[in-house]
């Protein structure tokens, strides 16, 4: 067990805990935040994608002791932000959710591609959103989500 | 994998001397494949506070430490300019974003894996390895030293030589590892030729190297001959993601297309 420190949706928290948990576990079973989601539990699907210092990472891989210091968004606190607001009217009017298991890391991957690149190509999607797998929608309607997103939401990225 | 300790270094002296209290103290990268892993270990050493997270361009090489994420290497636009980016590209095949945004140079090289899309374009390149104790070592020694003396990895040294290279990974889904690798340069008529994920650990195809070295032109039929060579003195092997008869073709293919392309682009 250590005490582990650092900033999780904009609070500083602190626990004490094994440092191999897996990130994933912890938000879920600690912190409740459930919209963090296990598909593979192997860094292969994205469902699990969370920010750390901003970039995007698969939380499932992740042991706890490596985020010290350091500075988690899940999707319930991007949720709060105009950026993904935008992201989220986009993705409605797109259809790119069906049912719905993929979002949350897809929408944490859009947001990392468009932070820091704020006008992506499709090819560019393409390679942003390549560790994020969807059973469902065929992906075609999520490239144009963000496209849409990217337009709508000029100047917030 | 189970860890009770964790330590952040603040010195590299005081990481070497945590490392060698307990036989299962080890080295902390990103941690993506330890936690594969079913160690029990004592204490686990990050090396994040120490600096080694940069990629710094001299007048001849670039250095790159052991905790800058492949993703970082992936981005860096002055390393894409050596042989035809074959290192951005090499680990740009690596799964997804979220991964590489993980996972560093450190781990990936000291883990010395044998489908490892970072070493075997590196190996086609210049590399170098510096160890804390160890000091400074071409790759290729590197990856042969047998004893695995705790040490630690800080840093490779890639020379700036902006000859031409081929990389390629046969995968059979987008997000796999590879079923075979294949690397290809060449800098002043001299050519490297590497495979990896045989499934065994990229090597050089020393024999054809030679061969292909010590023609005056390049003709399809050198290609040939050296591609031959190649896969006669490599050995591939048959594991779950195939065997080692297709590998072997796969190689001699492969080899056969980096040579072309390598000697075409330079017309
Ligand atoms: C799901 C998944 C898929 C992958 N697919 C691919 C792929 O297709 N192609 C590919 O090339 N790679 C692939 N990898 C491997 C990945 O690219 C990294 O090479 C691997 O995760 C190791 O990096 P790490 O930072 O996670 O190291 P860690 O897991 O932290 O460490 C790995 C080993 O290196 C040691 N170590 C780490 N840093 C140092 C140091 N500075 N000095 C001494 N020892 C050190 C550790 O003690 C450990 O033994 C994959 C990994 C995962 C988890
Ligand atoms: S659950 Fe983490 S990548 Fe699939
Ligand atoms: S909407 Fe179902 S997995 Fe993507």
């Amino acid at each position: 067990m250590a005490k582990i420190k650092f900033t999780l949706n904009n609070k500083v928290v602190e626990i004490e805990e094994s440092p191999t948990a897996r990130l994933l576990d912890i938000l879920r079973d600690k912190y409740d935040f459930v919209g963090v989601k296990e598909g593979c539990g192997e860094g292969e699907c994205g469902a699990c994608a969370v920010l750390i210092n901003d970039k995007i990472v698969n939380s499932c891989i992740v042991p706890l002791g490596t985020v010290e210091g350091k500075s988690i968004v899940t999707i319930e606190g991007f949720s709060k932000t105009k950026r993904h607001e935008v992201l989220r009217e986009s993705f409605e009017e797109e259809g790119a959710v069906q049912c719905g298991f993929c979002t949350p890391g897809m929408l944490i991957a859009s947001e990392s591609l468009l932070n820091t690149n704020p006008h992506p190509t499709d090819e560019e999607i393409k390679i942003g959103l390549s560790g994020n797998l969807c059973r469902c929608t065929g992906y075609n309607m999520i490239i144009k989500a963000v496209k849409s997103a990217s337009k709508k939401g000029d100047g917030l990225w | 994998m189970e860890i009770f300790n964790y330590f952040k270094a603040q010195t590299i002296e005081e990481a070497y001397k945590k490392l060698n209290e307990n036989p299962s103290n080890l080295i902390i990268g990103g941690g993506a494949w330890l936690r594969l892993s079913s160690k029990v270990v004592e204490t686990a050493i990050d090396l994040i506070q120490i600096g080694l997270s940069q990629i710094v361009e001299t007048e001849s090489s670039f250095e790159i430490g052991a905790s800058v994420t492949l993703r970082e290497v992936e981005k860096n636009e002055s390393l894409a300019n050596l042989y035809s980016s074959i290192v951005n590209n090499g680990v740009h095949g690596i799964m997804g974003v979220a991964l590489r945004n993980l996972v560093t140079v450190g781990g990936s090289i000291f883990g010395k894996y044998s489908f490892s899309d970072l070493i075997t374009p590196l190996l086609a390149m210049n590399t170098e390895v510096e160890m804390y104790k160890g000091g400074r070592m071409p790759l290729e020694d590197f990856l042969k030293l047998r004893t695995r003396e705790k040490d630690i990895l800080l840093k490779i040294i890639i020379q700036k030589e902006e000859g031409l290279g081929y990389y390629y990974k046969m995968k059979k889904t987008g997000l796999d590892f590879a079923v075979i690798n294949v690397a290809v340069t060449k800098l002043n008529s001299k050519f490297k030729i590497v495979v990896g994920a045989r499934p065994s650990l990229a090597t050089f195809a020393v024999k054809a190297m030679e061969y292909v070295n010590n023609q005056s032109k390049i003709t399809p039929e050198v290609i040939e001959e050296t591609a031959k060579i190649a896969v006669e003195e490599l050995k591939f092997g048959t594991n779950s993601k195939a065997s080692e008869e297709y590998r072997t073709e796969l190689a001699q293919v492969y080899i056969r297309r980096g040579l072309k392309e390598v000697t075409n682009n330079e017309n």
